[in-house]
């Protein structure tokens, strides 16, 4: 029991670690010289790396709205978890919990398809898709199966 | 003891008066649309009362120049505006100086506007204080600012969040104020059933 526990609040830290990199980090779109990202774009000639404030589109403000919701339910979800831990009664589930949960990955999913239609508008043809682009893409699928997990789980004493 | 109190009072004041300065207040930048009318505000804050000599005095700098020209005064209760200034015919003072309002408007604003305006205030006796610039920026289309849209869009999901969670607990408020007033009403009438109950079990005993 206890095992489970811990797997399940270590699934759910994950998530939660991969949306804050994820949201931080400058890395969505890169090319050798340069990185850009939700809230600013970089570029380094010469071994000098200059940045400036990002575009301020109303996509990608969408975006980085989007992002932060996302965190901010995956952090009341998990304290939310806690909460009900020690007030649910024997055999009840965790709804409100994975409510949260399901909503925080719908909501980087949001931006993250968001950010993959609309990003012609303000990123130029020579970048690729960096790591925090990719981990905005696992980070979603993780966050719905803890959210999953967290409906289905029953609690025992 | 109280004339000593007045007197300190009397000399603190008097100090004060001649130690502050008037402070000026405008806005930083204003964006505009190329073609609208724009509003250029200037207020002040001052100890003393505002005066009937208080002037108001408006000069630009375009961008890139060095020099800035003066292009509107406000002295002796009535506005001037440079007859040769870049808005001779376009400038006009829609302020309210007994309230402390110095502000002009500019109409159709051009390209050429692009640059920093200077309000400089006074305020009999006192004069001593730093003018404040404002920038105009003209763009063909007005960009959104950094961060409103990110700002609303968050604020309106957690403000329905918090409206969600606030109605599920006034429901629930509701529902159990009513489940306790029907069980009164029931409790009540199950008391009179066993008072005529007993009424008519005495008499036979």
């Amino acid at each position: 029991m206890l095992l489970l526990l811990v797997g399940i609040v270590i699934l759910h830290i994950a998530a939660l670690v991969l949306l804050f990199v994820s949201t931080i980090v400058s890395a969505w779109v890169v090319n050798p010289a340069s990185s850009s990202d939700l809230w600013i774009n970089c570029n380094t000639l010469n071994g000098v790396t200059k940045c400036d404030t990002a575009n301020t589109g109303v996509w990608i403000q969408a975006v980085q709205a989007l992002m932060i919701l996302s965190i901010i339910f995956s952090i009341l979800s998990l304290f939310l978890f806690f909460c009900q831990l020690f007030t649910l009664k024997k055999g009840g589930r965790f709804f409100l919990t994975g409510a949260f949960q399901i909503l925080a990955s719908l909501f980087v999913m949001c931006g993250a398809i968001i950010y993959t239609v609309m990003n012609s508008n303000w990123v130029h043809p020579s970048l690729f898709y960096g790591y925090s682009y990719i981990l905005a893409w696992v980070a979603f699928p993780l966050a719905f199966i803890s959210g999953l997990i967290y409906v289905i789980l029953r609690k025992r004493e | 003891m109280l004339s000593v109190l007045a007197l300190t009072s009397v000399v603190l004041l008097g100090i004060a008066s001649q130690c502050t300065a008037i402070s000026v207040y405008t806005n930083w930048e204003k964006h505009v649309q190329v073609g609208s009318d724009v509003r250029l505000s200037c207020s002040f804050f001052s100890w003393h009362w505002t005066s009937a000599e208080v002037t108001f005095s408006w000069s630009y700098r375009p961008d890139g120049a060095k020099e800035s020209v003066s292009i509107f005064h406000y002295t002796n209760g009535a506005p001037y505006i440079a007859t040769k200034g870049p808005f001779r015919d376009r400038l006009e003072f829609v302020g309210n100086p007994n309230r402390r309002d110095g502000s002009i408007m500019i109409r159709n604003v051009d390209y050429n506007d692009n640059g920093t305006f200077t309000c400089d205030a006074k305020n009999p006796p006192d004069i001593m204080g730093h003018p404040s610039n404002v920038r105009l920026l003209v763009f063909e289309k007005v960009p959104v600012q950094a961060g409103v849209i990110t700002g609303a869009i968050i604020g309106v999901v957690l403000g329905l969040l918090i409206l969600v969670v606030a109605i599920y607990y006034l429901m629930r408020f509701l529902v159990a104020r009513r489940v306790f007033s029907l069980s009164m009403r029931h409790g009540k009438k199950g008391k009179g059933k066993e008072g005529s109950q007993q009424r008519q079990a005495g008499p036979s005993k």
